[in-house]
């Protein structure tokens, strides 16, 4: 029997974890990720999941462990956020770059400084251009499904590559939603075994891992390569979301479109975000305002074209981010994938640059319609008033 | 397994292994870090008490030893890092400036 309870975001994804049985999981505590090991590790200690738990001491420890463990042929997951994903920067690129299925949840909350402990994007944005697939996550249901399928997309030979679940510290992590999550013997079916490529440890098959390449030089075609995991995974990615739908009831995509079918002008979001958003066009709807909404939940490999399509009908976008590119003009990273998206296209909606949320500030109803109105009247004029916004930030003098 | 990559050079991005893997045992003893050498060891067999400690020693199993006798240097691999000449009980390894030692060879040759 399938079972729904009331969960938080972090002990959906130790849940999944447990039904998915790694071999090994190396991991660092950090705020707010935390709670995923320490639950997953009483998993452990009463005997509910085999893995091997390994308590390094650093984020860095942690990833480096994965590798080894990844390159000796086992199955292998982490968690962190934030400062620790920081940390883990360099190896991220080791684990993609040697083509390791690891899995990594990530529990989205800013960078230091000044320090804070809520949520927003930076830390994920951060490691978009690391290699990994990232994955984002409207709630701890989502989180769930897709650390899930993060397993057999990592592992699929025409990916192998390493996937980033990504899941909004706090408001997903530590708040209590409904999950409905699947009985251990459909999830073991799902994930299926594992099969390493090049397992270190396989003695009648000796290879080496992480050889220098500097002075031979084919550096450039092993990142040409990598490249076509990351080209190959769409496919992968969408199979996987429909076998998961007929297993489940809930497919996944690379994002979900809503209303926008007749919509006007749309907004493009990732994350919990995305479930306020979702309200916020249900009421702008009973006012007649024609908004529509993009979900993104594939944001590495970028759905470029897929998204140019479903874009191509509004006359402005608002493209919602979490994070800043601190590039001076450019915008929030998702605006600036989605922008560079649609250079070669012929139609092309004016767009906008939404900041919002920084280090856990709240994204109201009222910044929702203040950006949708600002949208519409983008829409009806044809003319963007401010390409860059920060939605919610304290401007002025304090009334 | 069989591994033929004497022409990896000319290889396509698409023909090596994924993530840079070497899939076949013993390649190092293909890769010729002779090159690197500055500085070249040199055996006083006198001295030499046969102990060994200059082959435990080598990072590059650069000790060439036949029937139990210490019997010389495989300079292809050797990288002159003077390892064995700091380890010898018996100082009958001796150090000495690669580019001398070379001119040495040439002259002695011609």
């Amino acid at each position: 029997m399938p079972r729904t309870v009331a969960a938080i975001g972090t002990d959906a994804v130790a849940e999944a974890m447990r039904q998915i049985n790694p071999d090994v999981v190396p991991a660092y505590p950090i705020t707010p990720q935390t709670a995923i090991v320490e639950t997953f590790s009483q998993m452990v200690a009463d005997g509910r999941v085999e893995s091997l738990l390994i308590n390094a001491e650093s984020e860095h420890s942690a990833m480096s462990a994965a590798i080894g463990a990844a390159a000796a042929g086992t199955r292998v997951m982490t968690a962190t956020s934030s400062q620790g994903l920081a940390l883990m920067w360099e190896m991220l690129y080791i684990a993609s770059g040697l083509r390791l299925p690891i899995i990594l949840a990530n529990v989205n909350r800013s960078l230091s400084a000044p320090i804070n402990i809520h949520c927003d994007h930076s830390d994920s944005m951060g490691a978009r251009d690391s290699g990994w697939i990232q994955l984002f996550s409207e709630n701890g249901q989502e989180a769930y499904d897709n650390t899930l399928q993060a397993v057999r997309i990592a592992e699929h030979p025409d990916v192998k590559l390493p996937v980033m679940v990504l899941l909004d510290g706090f408001i997903i992590s530590h708040s209590i939603d409904r999950v409905d999550f699947l009985e251990d013997d459909k999830v073991q079916k799902f994930v299926g075994s594992y099969t390493p490529e090049y397992p270190l440890l396989d003695a009648k098959n000796p290879v080496t891992w992480g050889a220098f390449d500097g002075l031979y030089g084919h550096y450039f075609e092993f990142k040409r390569a990598q490249q076509q995991g990351m080209l190959n995974a769409p496919a992968v990615i969408k199979k996987v979301g429909e076998e998961y739908g007929q297993m489940s009831g809930r497919p996944y995509g690379f994002f979900e479109e809503y209303h926008m079918e007749d919509a006007e002008f749309a907004v493009v979001a990732l994350g919990s975000a995305t479930g306020t958003i979702r309200e916020a066009v249900d009421i702008a709807r009973c006012a007649d305002m024609k908004v529509g909404m993009i979900k993104l939940r594939m944001f590495r490999p970028f759905p470029a074209e897929e998204l140019v399509k479903a874009l191509s009908g509004v006359k402005a976008v608002g493209i919602f981010d979490r994070s800043d590119t601190f590039s001076g003009t450019l915008g929030g990273p998702v605006f600036v994938e989605t922008r560079s998206a649609f250079y070669e296209s012929p139609v092309k909606p004016l767009m906008s640059s939404y900041i919002y949320g920084l280090g856990g500030r709240d994204l109201s109803f009222d910044l929702i319609e203040k950006a949708f109105a600002e949208l519409e009247e983008t829409a009806r004029t044809g003319k963007v008033k401010e390409r860059i916004n920060y939605l919610g930030l304290r401007e002025g003098e304090v009334e | 397994m069989t591994w033929d990559y004497s022409d990896m050079g000319k290889w396509s991005w698409k023909k090596h292994p994924r993530g840079a893997v070497i899939p076949k045992a013993g390649t190092a003893h293909d890769y010729k870090t002779g090159g690197w050498r500055s500085q070249r060891p040199i055996l006083d067999k006198e001295k030499c008490i046969n102990c060994f400690f200059c082959f435990i020693y080598c990072p590059d199993t650069a000790i060439i030893v036949k029937d139990e006798d210490m019997k010389g240097f495989d300079l292809k691999h050797c990288k002159g890092c003077g390892i064995c000449a700091h380890e010898c009980p018996k100082d009958a390894i001796t150090m000495v400036d690669e580019i001398k030692a070379k001119q040495q060879d040439e002259s002695a040759s011609a």
